[in-house]
């Protein structure tokens, strides 16, 4: 069997006496589209922020291509190939759309700061290449024609794209989504959900979501990982979770 | 004439300090409340190696040589104070910024060698209007060019959010730390511009007051825009003069329009005079980074 591009080992993470994660243990393919879900402080942003370097777990390990992520900072995580979004949207909200996936080519970045500062041919031939390449990623999401747009001024759906057009601007292998239906309408999702699997299809990449929008989820993700109170409850295809004990018992309580 | 290519000098000098803090400050959101510390240390150091060290050579080399002297040693003491203090965060750094510049004036008012309470004197005088214009020149076109790089652009992304600009890719360390370096060390070139023009230096001069002036002079143009620290600079130097004119007691009266202004200011244009614009920034950038 071919190396999983993501693979969590035994994945424990404390905070004093909480265990938000406990022994979590899945991996992840090279464009596998997966969802992670569960109750209200089941620990899934929790399990995201481990992935992306913002917390060291406790114990375990988390193997990106073979390779730890444990002693990473997460803004080498982001140049390895992990790229997340927000569950309440971060955006750099007074600079303009443009400049928001700008900044996201940072890790990519070839010219060095003294050719920055000189002006170089070097700076301006990059500089027009990285202008060229987020004109057309914000096509992709048509938000091009906002792009002078100060990001706080966009709308609540377009700022939602913006930050996936800007995770995807870091040229990841792996795309977080941390509940991106969140505040959506029906048709809206619908878009979403559309729009995640021709990212995947168009970038060839894998993503992980985290959302609660079960009809979403039930209807894009290949496979879903649930969890509950830290602990990996169940895993499996839309059919086999949505019949498994263990995950009705989390969601509805158990039969008395 | 004197007097007024006095308050030219000045306004210059100004301008690079102004614009140096505006790095820590506007650029990157660090809340840095030490720049005049950083200043001092730049002026003493380069008055010590014109008063002990200085090379029998053209005075032009040697105010380019106290200009690097003044830039590294400030820098130096970037370096020191960033290291622990960058790890906190808004009132924090401040407080811890303006505890190291006071440790650095104090420790320059008790050392004999340069002066001590009495102050430095004697200092070669090297510098002239060109000096001070030409540093306040290359610093301006320094700031504008870093703004529009791949590297402003991460100092500024920390400004805006410090978890979204680690995710995508942003050391926060590393540039935080870089902003200080260099804020730091173009505030020493500006304090070394001082001691060879005035010839003589006070630790009171380099006292927490003057980090305050910088700082409002920062805020009142608008922090991260580059024209704005020039135009708060230029007003902010004048207006006591102006004040001088009309004849009432400068330094009595100083403080208290300071204080005035930031009301007005704070209360009319929270943002600055230009917000974190540029003067001449086309139509269509102007709602962009800037």
């Amino acid at each position: 069997m071919t190396q999983p591009l993501l693979d969590l080992k035994n994945v424990t993470m404390r905070f004093g006496g909480l265990t938000a994660v406990k022994d979590v243990s899945f991996s992840v393919n090279k464009t596998d589209l997966v969802a992670v879900i569960g109750p209200n402080g089941a620990g899934k942003t929790t399990l995201f922020n481990m992935i992306t370097g913002i917390y060291t777990p406790s114990e375990g390990q988390v193997l990106l291509d073979g390779l730890s992520l444990n002693d990473k900072q997460a803004s080498d995580i982001t140049s390895l190939g992990i790229a997340r979004t927000f569950q309440n949207i971060r955006l750099f909200n007074n600079l303009s759309v443009i400049d928001n996936i700008k900044i996201a080519r940072h890790t990519r970045i070839q010219y060095s700061f003294l050719d920055g500062i000189f002006k170089t041919k070097k700076y301006r031939n990059e500089e027009k290449l990285i202008e060229e390449e987020s004109l057309k990623l914000l096509a992709l999401f048509n938000l091009d024609s906002k792009k002078d747009l100060l990001a706080k001024n966009l709308p609540y759906g377009a700022q939602r794209k913006l930050e996936m057009a800007r995770a995807l601007a870091t040229k990841p292998k792996l795309l977080l989504l941390d509940e991106p239906a969140a505040g959506m309408n029906p048709t809206e999702t619908k878009e979403l959900s559309e729009l995640i699997h021709f990212i995947r299809d168009q970038f060839q990449i894998a993503v992980i979501l985290i959302e609660h929008d079960m009809r979403l989820v039930m209807e894009i993700a290949e496979k879903i990982f649930v969890l509950d109170y830290g602990n990996l409850i169940a895993s499996g295809n839309a059919f086999n979770v949505q019949n498994n004990p263990k995950v009705i018992e989390a969601y509805l309580g158990a039969e008395i | 004439m004197d007097y007024y290519l006095q308050i030219l000098t000045n306004v210059g000098i100004f301008i690079t300090l102004t614009l140096s803090l505006n790095l820590i400050n506007g650029y990157c959101g660090q809340f840095s409340l030490g720049h005049a510390g950083f200043w001092g240390v730049g002026a003493y150091a380069s008055a010590v190696y014109g008063v002990y060290f200085a090379l029998p050579i053209d005075p032009a080399f040697n105010m380019a040589i106290a200009l690097s002297v003044g830039f590294i040693a400030a820098a130096l003491c970037g370096l020191l104070i960033g290291i622990p203090c960058l790890r906190l965060k808004g009132d924090y750094l401040a407080i811890a910024t303006i505890g190291f510049s006071e440790i650095l004036r104090i420790i320059i008012m008790n050392t004999e060698s340069i002066g001590g309470p009495r102050g430095f004197t004697n200092i070669p005088r090297w510098s002239n209007s060109w000096w001070v214009w030409g540093t306040a020149l290359l610093v301006t076109l320094f700031m504008l060019n870093l703004k529009r790089s791949a590297y402003g652009r991460a100092i500024i992304s920390i400004r805006e959010d410090e978890i979204a600009a680690e995710t995508m890719g942003v050391n926060l360390f590393r540039y935080k730390l870089f902003s200080f370096i260099v804020g730091a060390g173009i505030a020493g070139m500006a304090g070394s511009l001082v001691a060879h023009d005035q010839q003589f230096l006070h630790p009171n001069n380099f006292s927490f007051m003057w980090s305050v002036c910088i700082l409002v002079m920062v805020i009142l143009g608008g922090q991260g825009s580059v024209t704005g620290s020039i135009v708060g600079a230029v007003i902010l130097t004048i207006l006591p003069e102006i004040l001088k004119l009309i004849g009432s007691d400068v330094s009595t009266w100083r403080v208290s329009i300071y204080a005035a202004l930031m009301i007005i200011l704070m209360l009319t244009r929270p943002q600055g005079i230009f917000g974190p614009h540029e003067l001449f920034e086309k139509k269509k950038y102007q709602k962009g980074l800037a």
